[in-house]
């Protein structure tokens, strides 16, 4: 299984990195999506992978007696989901925002050297 | 070592009146008002929260009462709280200042709320001592701050946010990812337990892959060379008030973040230490040229933006106390500069109506007096003798010869001299040079049409950051102490360790 995530986890950032340094504005956005979800599966690959229980001590007991899964990592992932989710939307509408403005998806037309006096 | 609520003050007022202000969406006037007041008032919580640690004590709040190293720990140490003091003072500036030159339309879509936010997020990444809350209160900072850099939405404006954007994101993944490795390998969060852990693990070659991916992550964030291009593209696209926000404070954040995790949880080796210096050394150079062949002003300010990271790097970069030192003072100094230069910036546009330096002029022979109180920030920022910016770099200087980095120190002097010129040339064009054609530009509201209600809105922040700037300097034996003791805070850590993981048994009581 660790194997496996391993390889999806390069695959994710392999292709996103990719898809960021092509010059679409929509590859872009794309590219940071799966770039996002790979560091997502990294943290959920890193914070251990065990067949447990959830970590919750019974009344009975003082102590965990078997094995549990290590809730950190999901917390953390569920914060990096939401931020990353926030992120990605607000890229979407910033390419559209920016082909409204600029009229293309190509990132070599996005350079223009004209002096805004709107200070 | 003690729990104390104060520290998470700064953070829970502003986001306070972040939400107030969302209450009164459409009411400009009131919005003004509330943020001023609340941006003076957050000062004076700064203050006592400095005052509390001044004397080296450090306090620690452990949210929700669950026990370091589990749950998020706030830590205020001398180092903490004098940041969020400087960003407290830079943002009450920049309030005042913002209330007269932010055009009406982009206030009417929450401005002073996102301003707010974004000191929130910046008094968050000072006080946590947790790795991934650091992450998320970056988070906090990066989104705040993609509202102020399309806010207005002008052409130009979107091709800097799409950079800058990119760039942060990505800035963000590499932190994330770091951090991912670093919980896999050590398995805490809690920055003083990942200081004791990180020795303990066998995996050292992996141990410095992720400080390099730290290196990095934090080096997007405060444009280190070779990781800065994003930077002079974007910053000179939001109106004045917004760009010396993020260039007090932005790219600082990034400076305290590699101050932080590099004294505490990854120590540099020699390895470390030279790859650090010879960044720092390019930062200085590359900055630098960068700045000279500009003829915008407000490029040419970015440009200095990243060639003075420099001096910071290069102190942590030699990694000794007086360095650390140098360094700390730098930061410090640079803070209240950096916003000061970008809201001269915005005055002398208020005043001349031009951004190209080669159509200003005259700015002397009409305003003498005002003159004379810009070249307070300018001088600091070249580093003249008794002002601000000379003081730090007596460490920097004498510490990069004792440590024998050469090549660190001609970038030093070569940085400085740089400044020199640019700025002796700003001052040429555009205090000194008699102005040829002076041309009226409908759109602008001209510093001479305003009334003298709002010209005391431009001068004021100005005329207060410039008194800091010259206390700093005519006073720098008492910042001299304060950031030898943040410096010697941050070599020997044992301090912060003990505060922060010595609270576990006296902590438990309901």
């Amino acid at each position: 299984m660790e194997i496996i995530l391993a390889v999806i986890v390069g695959l994710l950032y392999a292709s996103g990195i990719y898809l960021m340094l092509r010059r679409s504005l929509v590859k872009l956005v794309v590219g940071l999506v799966l770039l996002g979800n790979g560091v997502n599966l990294l943290i959920f690959l890193l914070g251990g992978l065990v067949r447990g229980k959830p970590p919750l001590i019974p009344d009975t007991a003082t102590y965990l007696g078997q094995v549990y899964a290590d809730p950190v990592p999901q917390a953390l992932i569920l914060t990096a989901i939401v931020i990353s989710f926030g992120l990605q939307s607000f890229a979407i509408v910033l390419i559209k925002r920016t082909y409204v403005v600029v009229n293309t998806d190509d990132m070599d037309q996005i350079h223009s050297t004209e002096e805004d006096d709107d200070y | 070592m003690m729990t104390i609520n104060l520290i998470i003050l700064p953070v829970l007022l502003q986001f306070s009146l972040a939400i107030l202000l969302l209450f009164f969406w459409r009411r400009i006037f009131t919005q003004k008002i509330i943020s001023i007041a609340g941006s003076i008032l957050s000062i004076v919580v700064s203050a006592s929260l400095f005052s509390a640690v001044y004397d080296g004590e450090i306090l620690t709040m452990q949210a929700g009462n669950w026990g370091p190293p589990f749950g998020i720990t706030f830590v205020a140490d001398t180092f903490s709280a004098t940041m969020v003091l400087l960003a407290s003072i830079s943002a009450a500036a920049v309030t005042v200042f913002s209330s007269v030159t932010i055009k009406r339309a982009r206030m009417k879509f929450g401005y002073f709320p996102s301003f707010h936010f974004l000191v929130m997020g910046l008094n968050g990444a000072f006080l946590t001592g947790d790795i991934f809350n650091l992450y998320v209160w970056f988070e906090v900072i990066i989104i705040s701050s993609f509202v102020f850099i399309t806010l207005g939405g002008k052409k130009v404006q979107i091709e800097g946010a799409v950079k800058y954007f990119t760039l942060n994101f990505l800035a963000s993944m590499i932190f994330l990812t770091a951090i991912a490795v670093l919980y896999g390998l050590a398995g805490s969060l809690n920055m003083a337990d990942l200081a004791g852990k990180i020795k303990t693990i066998q995996n050292q070659g992996l141990v410095q892959v992720t400080a390099i991916l730290f290196l990095v992550g934090f080096g997007i964030k405060s444009a280190m060379f070779p990781l800065y291009f994003w930077l002079p593209d974007s910053y000179h696209t939001p109106q004045a008030a917004i760009s010396s926000i993020f260039a007090g404070l932005l790219t600082k954040v990034g400076i305290y973040a590699l101050l932080r995790v590099f004294s505490l949880i990854f120590i540099p080796d020699a390895f470390m230490k030279s790859l650090i210096v010879i960044l720092a050394a390019m930062t200085l150079i590359s900055g630098g040229l960068g700045a000279v062949v500009q003829t915008n002003m407000r490029k040419m300010f970015s440009y200095l933006i990243v060639c003075h990271i420099g001096y910071m790097i290069g102190g942590l970069g030699m990694f000794t106390v007086a360095a650390l030192s140098g360094a700390v003072f730098y930061l410090i100094h640079d803070i209240i500069i950096k916003t000061n230069l970008f809201l001269v910036g915005g005055l002398v546009y208020k005043i001349s109506g031009e951004l190209n330096m080669k159509r200003m002029g005259g700015i002397y022979a009409n305003y003498p007096l005002l003159s004379l109180l810009i070249a307070v920030p300018l001088f600091s920022l070249i580093g003249v003798p008794p002002l601000s910016g000379f003081w730090p770099k007596i460490n920097l200087f004498s510490e990069s010869f004792t440590t024998a980095n050469y090549f660190l120190l001609g970038s030093f002097i070569f940085g400085s001299i740089i400044t020199l010129s640019v700025l002796a040339r700003f001052w040429s064009e555009a205090f000194w040079k008699k102005w040829e054609h002076p041309v009226r530009k409908p759109h602008i509201r001209y510093y001479d049409q305003m009334p003298q209600s709002e010209r005391a809105m431009l001068i004021i922040p100005i005329l207060f950051l410039s008194f800091i700037s010259l206390y700093m300097g005519l006073g720098a034996e008492n910042i001299f102490r304060l950031s030898n003791q943040i410096a010697s805070e941050l070599i020997d850590t044992s301090a912060y360790i003990n505060a922060v993981l010595g609270s576990v048994t006296t902590n438990v009581t309901p």
